[in-house]
């Protein structure tokens, strides 16, 4: 017995250690940008204060340079527009077209599911989607970027699994009543589903936030621009002078700079990411039983 | 007497069948209007699939057209299967073909172990407010957007200044520039999809896990079972299911090999090993205008990867009897 309890506490050691050591490589990057973007270069570069930089050597300058010039907030403003609305869009289609589907009665259910699961196995391409969003007139506008994406089938699945997973009794009590479908609908189903809006919806906001290649195909001018986007030119431009005033570009290394506008675009995901963790379990689990 | 009966019957049968036909045409109608809303809820996400998901397909027979911008689709002449033969005696191709096929297995082989391996380990432990901040830690970095990895990546890893090479001077090593070396940029690519996706991709198997009978794990320990022996044989075999329908959906991606993270991470200097056939089809088709030949690339990427789909799943459904996905 006392052999068998040293060797589970060697196996659980080991254990911990590796989670830990797992751990610290998902933190060390995010402190080191962290660091990096508060501090001047002499602080990062040296491996002594790399991690711990005295105190008054922190400046938020960098910060001060990329939110006062007009490209990172307006695109960081494009972004916030684009998620919002975009979510809501998503959310209001996807919840009316996953209710009728879960209904055994509605008269068209097979064929329509079967015409969204076929999506998932086969799709047209880039370059047709391309094409159609250009013959719809739809290029450099935010609607390139909303309709192209307006339902995901996983969403709409994952959404009717929820709905049929909902006591059917709710629904034969109500419908013993005389209440029509759209009234069962919106006073007992809706109320209902407050939980799987906010999975999906977070699911479909995430999305818009992060998603930056449409944006590449479809947006052209440069104040239409998301914030991926932005983002990204600022990490491959040689200089940072579309970006930040010209007089203040000499206070803050190029790299410091970078380091900010990586922590401007991850702050809001941060931010949510509480809520996230929590809806976005639920969700997959939700869609991997039923999927 | 008799033929009156007979009539009477034969008038009977007829306004049976007038009132059934009545019947059927009412309860059509009934069913219609007592529908109408559901037709109405549905009718915006129709519309979206019919337009945005069907209308590409149909719009992807340019590949086997001479598609000209001012033609449109459907006006634009036919030439058969000429762009595949151009592709196919590429030897462009040959190596983006290969490139994506090999990062694709590189991404299997190493993972769809690597968050098995994870998810085992996190059962394994009992401290609860560890397991708890492992996981909140590791999947963090999936809901961050591949530019921010990309900026991440390219902060750490620069060859002037990053903190890798930092760390692999002061050991005394060279520097590596990871993201131009030919040598090292599949294995940058796959590291860092790892890196992004390893705890997500572990909260599937952590659900099959604890779904597991804990009478199993009793009976075992009973027998004197070692821990590494009771992952091997219930922890293991218990989750097997998840890992066939991973596996299989991500067969299905094997041409895509992750089309965002490399059109972010890759540069002229590593097209060589990095370009694979969704670059490729962006750059043939969006910026030179080749959109006959980028949409037949699009087009033998889709057949494939429904071919793959529905072969796999023809095979699971034959060996183990149900098919993983329908």
């Amino acid at each position: 017995m006392i052999h068998a309890g040293k060797s589970d506490r060697l196996f659980d050691g080991t254990i911990l250690v590796i989670l830990a050591l797992l751990c610290l490589a998902v933190i060390i990057p995010f402190w080191y940008i962290v660091v990096m973007s508060l501090t001047p270069l002499e602080v990062w570069t040296n491996t002594r204060t790399a991690f711990f930089p005295p105190l008054n050597k922190i400046t938020f300058a960098g910060y001060e340079q990329l939110l006062t010039s007009w490209r990172l907030p307006r695109a960081f403003g494009v972004s916030v527009f684009i998620t919002v609305f975009g979510t809501t869009l998503n959310l209001i289609v996807t919840l009316m077209m996953a209710y009728p589907l879960s209904l055994p009665h509605f008269r068209f259910r097979t064929p329509i599911l079967f015409m969204v699961l076929f999506t998932l196995l086969f799709n047209g391409g880039i370059i047709p989607t391309y094409i159609l969003v250009r013959d719809l007139n739809l290029m450099d506008s935010y609607w390139a970027l909303i309709l192209p994406g307006l339902v995901s089938a996983w969403n709409l699945l994952v959404m009717k699994a929820f709905f049929e997973n909902l006591p059917a009794e709710l629904r034969d009590a109500a419908k013993l009543d005389g209440a029509s479908d759209w009234q069962v609908f919106w006073d007992v189903v809706l109320p209902l589903s407050k939980p799987i809006l906010a999975t999906i919806g977070l699911f479909y906001a995430v999305n818009h936030w992060n998603s930056f290649f449409d944006a590449i195909l479809y947006i052209t001018s440069a104040e239409k621009q998301p914030l991926q986007i932005v983002l990204r030119q600022l990490l491959q431009a040689g200089n940072m002078n579309e970006f930040v005033d010209m007089d203040t570009r000499a206070q803050m290394p190029l790299q410091s700079l970078r380091a900010a506008a990586v922590i401007i675009a991850l702050v809001p995901m941060l931010i949510v990411y509480p809520f996230l963790q929590k809806h976005f379990t639920k969700g997959v689990l939700l869609g991997s039983i039923k999927g | 007497m008799g033929t009156k009966a007979h009539e009477l019957e034969k008038a009977d049968a007829r306004v049976s069948r007038a009132f059934r036909k009545d019947g059927l045409l009412k309860r059509a109608y009934r069913e219609f209007r007592n529908q109408r809303i559901l037709y109405l809820m549905v009718l915006p996400g129709l519309i979206y699939f019919l337009v945005f998901r069907y209308y590409p397909m149909y719009g992807a027979i340019i590949a086997f057209k001479d598609y000209r911008v001012t033609e449109g689709i459907t006006g634009s002449p036919w030439v058969g299967l000429e762009h595949f033969r151009e592709i196919f005696s590429s030897t462009y191709f040959t190596n983006v073909l290969s490139n994506t096929l090999l990062i694709s297995a590189y991404r299997f082989f190493f993972g769809i172990p690597a968050p098995i391996l994870l998810a085992l380990m996190l059962n394994e432990v009992r401290i609860t407010w560890f397991k708890k901040s492992v996981q909140t830690v590791t999947y963090l970095p999936h809901f961050l957007s591949w530019v921010v990895i990309y900026g991440i990546l390219s902060i750490m890893l620069s060859s002037s200044d990053g903190l890798v090479n930092k760390a692999i001077v002061s050991a005394g090593g060279a520097k590596i520039s990871f993201l131009s070396d030919p040598d090292w940029f599949r294995t940058v690519l796959v590291a860092s999809g790892i890196w992004k996706e390893i705890g997500w991709s572990a909260i599937i198997y952590l659900a099959a896990l604890t779904a597991i009978s804990t009478e199993l794990y009793e009976a075992a320990s009973v027998d004197g079972a070692s821990r590494l022996r009771k992952i091997r044989d219930i922890s293991l075999p218990g989750i097997m299911p998840v890992v066939a329908l991973v596996s299989l959906l991500s067969l299905g991606n094997l041409l895509s090999a992750g089309f965002e993270q490399v059109f972010l991470m890759y540069n002229p200097a590593v097209y060589g090993v990095g370009d694979i056939i969704d670059t490729w089809v962006y750059r043939q088709g969006i910026q030179n205008f080749q959109f006959s030949v980028a949409a037949a690339v699009g087009v033998f990427k889709g057949v494939i990867g429904l071919i793959l789909i529905v072969t796999c799943n023809w095979l699971a459904k034959r060996f183990t009897g149900k098919g993983v996905i329908w």
